[in-house]
């Protein structure tokens, strides 16, 4: 298992698309580097032999029909968005 | 303050007034918005209500129906058409939802009228309810204390007699752990029993909807209402519903529960393991075998839990983009300062701190070393249980190490807070079945704070943890105790 001071909660945070203040990227640093100190004891388990469990029951992909049914309308679908008009989502500018 | 009498009654109770025609469900709702005007300034349980809708339906509902005519609290993760559904979260805050979780629509089916939203921590990410970002909600036992969470709106407003029952979701204890440290019953059911559909998704492979209740009998019907398969979710299991009562009042000769060694550690509060030695003598006395099992890799659930499950959140919580829905922030420079803004007002230190943590260990350079061998130790916890429940019929713990804490106590040190889920998380882990009911107190500073008694049963096996935590609750009174509020 990787070394704990690896965290670099500044980088992460920029993957994450979430801005943080100084004083919470410092909080954060200390907090969660207890936090992987902590489970650092992972590193004693067996697990070569273990298979990964993504679940803890068996899940199956889902197949349905694809057929059309009533579901919420433009209006519904809009009712709860930041900023729209004409019946679309206003975005913030993508391309220059 | 003399207790008004409808809203102490149970669900089971209240049916029956309902049924003779004694009472309307207009009757029914009005002495409840009476109490929880009473009641809940000083305990905080609701977000929002919405009487005048709850009213219309009371007018027009079958009392006959299986919850016909109850009025159900209902967490406000869970999607109810028309009313507000925040996450407690500011990233939320003005969010409607315009459809119902298949949950609600299956419990308005069966009478039961979702009338108002209750406080949790935002996005279900927390032990205490402190973080909500409206506000803690308090223990209605003792209000410098917690009433622990993430359900913890749901569990105060039962445990306060301000709601019949309750929805909760439970992650990793988020419906047992408040349901222990606030008197009451709560249910975690197997993994894929609940659909989930309309249900914000905080850790989707561990998630599960629940009610909190003052009785077992209660949960259990609520249980036959929002169980099934459900076409809109694909983890939801297509297997039988069973009636949960049936198995109600049935003895426990026979009955092989299982008490794992791992669970007496150090850390448990004294008053919390004689109320559960004392449990377990009550159970034998009630016909039921006690078998020493173990648990062996039960020490590494907390970890593995917070890897995985922040690693799940990490990559929902991505949705909250401040495009479709949600707080978006003013005037971004780009897009980048678009997203890394909107989400910085929108959500609080606790999420942020588990996006963070979920980020890392699913970061290219970490995953093998992190998600990957959790996910490895995972499935030695689930082996864990399928060995002990070859031998077993249930497994018996404490739902908590310690007793409702004090507001404040804990939220400096986000590990101790995790570690309040230690009896708990194992169990969404291995996807099983778990309920959670009173069986005693704890004295401390003069107040009467409750301990919980936690049943974990195998997948689908329901039926039989209410059988047993029935047959317990029946033979003490510690269900019939309440705060003095």
């Amino acid at each position: 298992m990787a070394d704990t001071s690896d965290l670099d909660v500044a980088y992460v945070a920029k993957l994450a698309r979430l801005n943080l203040t100084g004083e919470e990227t410092r909080l954060f640093q200390k907090q969660l580097s207890d936090v992987l100190k902590y489970a650092a004891k992972l590193r004693e388990v067996d697990v070569s032999h273990v298979e990964a469990a993504a679940h803890a029951i068996p899940v199956f992909n889902v197949f349905r029909e694809d057929d059309p049914r009533d579901w919420l309308t433009a209006e519904q679908a809009l009712s709860n968005a930041p900023h729209q008009a004409n019946n679309l989502f206003i975005v913030t500018k993508v391309v220059e | 303050m003399s207790r008004p009498a409808l809203p102490a009654l149970n669900i089971a109770d209240l049916q029956s007034l309902l049924r003779r025609r004694e009472v309307s469900p207009r009757n029914v709702l009005d002495a409840l918005q009476a109490r929880i005007e009473n009641v809940d300034p000083e305990i905080g349980a609701y977000l929002s209500i919405d009487f005048e809708a709850a009213a219309k339906e009371a007018e027009k509902v079958d009392v006959d129906l299986p919850l016909g005519g109850v009025p159900i609290a209902i967490k406000d993760i869970i999607n109810v058409a028309g009313q507000p559904c925040t996450c407690a979260s500011k990233i939320l805050r003005n969010y409607i939802a315009p459809y119902d979780a298949t949950v609600i629509r299956k419990l308005r089916a069966a009478g039961a009228i979702p009338f108002g939203k209750t406080n949790m921590d935002e996005f279900a990410m927390g032990s205490s309810t402190e973080n909500s970002s409206v506000r803690p909600t308090r223990n209605p036992w003792d209000p410098s204390r917690v009433p622990g969470g993430s359900s913890g709106g749901s569990a105060a407003a039962v445990a306060a007699d301000a709601a019949f029952g309750a929805l909760g979701t439970d992650t990793g204890g988020s419906i047992r752990q408040p349901a222990a440290l606030s008197g009451i019953v709560g249910v975690k059911p197997t993994y894929g029993r609940v659909s989930r559909f309309g249900v914000v998704a905080f850790a989707s492979s561990l998630d599960q909807v629940g009610p909190l209740t003052k009785t077992v009998r209660d949960a259990a019907l609520i249980m036959n209402a929002m169980v099934g398969h459900d076409p809109c979710d694909t983890t939801c299991l297509n297997e039988p519903v069973p009636d949960y009562t049936a198995a109600l009042g049935r003895d426990l000769r026979g009955m092989r529960l299982g008490l794992p060694k791992e669970y007496m550690i150090e850390g448990i509060d004294p008053q919390v393991k004689s109320a559960i030695d004392a449990a377990i003598k009550q159970l034998q006395s009630l016909g039921a075998e006690i078998v020493d099992v173990s648990l062996p890799h039960t020490d590494y659930g907390i970890a593995v839990y917070y890897f995985l499950a922040t690693a799940e959140a990490s990559a929902n919580l991505a949705r909250f983009d401040g495009v479709r829905y949600g707080h978006r922030a003013e005037n971004p420079r780009d897009l980048l300062d678009h997203y890394g803004r909107t989400r910085e007002e929108g959500f609080g230190a606790e999420v942020k701190r588990r996006i963070i943590l979920g980020t890392y260990v699913l970061s290219s350079g970490y995953y093998d070393a992190y998600y990957l061998r959790a996910q490895k130790v995972r499935e030695l916890i689930r082996q864990d249980f399928a060995r002990a429940f070859e031998k077993v019929d249930a497994i018996v713990s404490p739902t908590s190490p310690v007793p409702a804490f004090k507001l404040g106590e804990r939220t400096a040190d986000p590990l101790q807070m995790y570690l309040a889920d230690i009896f708990t998380n194992t169990g969404n882990l291995a996807g099983i079945c778990g309920i959670s009911l009173p069986c005693g107190f704890a004295k401390i500073d003069g107040k009467e704070l409750p301990i919980g008694l936690q049943l974990l049963g195998k997948a689908l096996d329901e039926a039989r943890i209410f059988q047993i935590a029935h047959a317990f609750e029946q033979s003490t009174d510690w269900h019939k105790a309440r705060p003095a509020l």
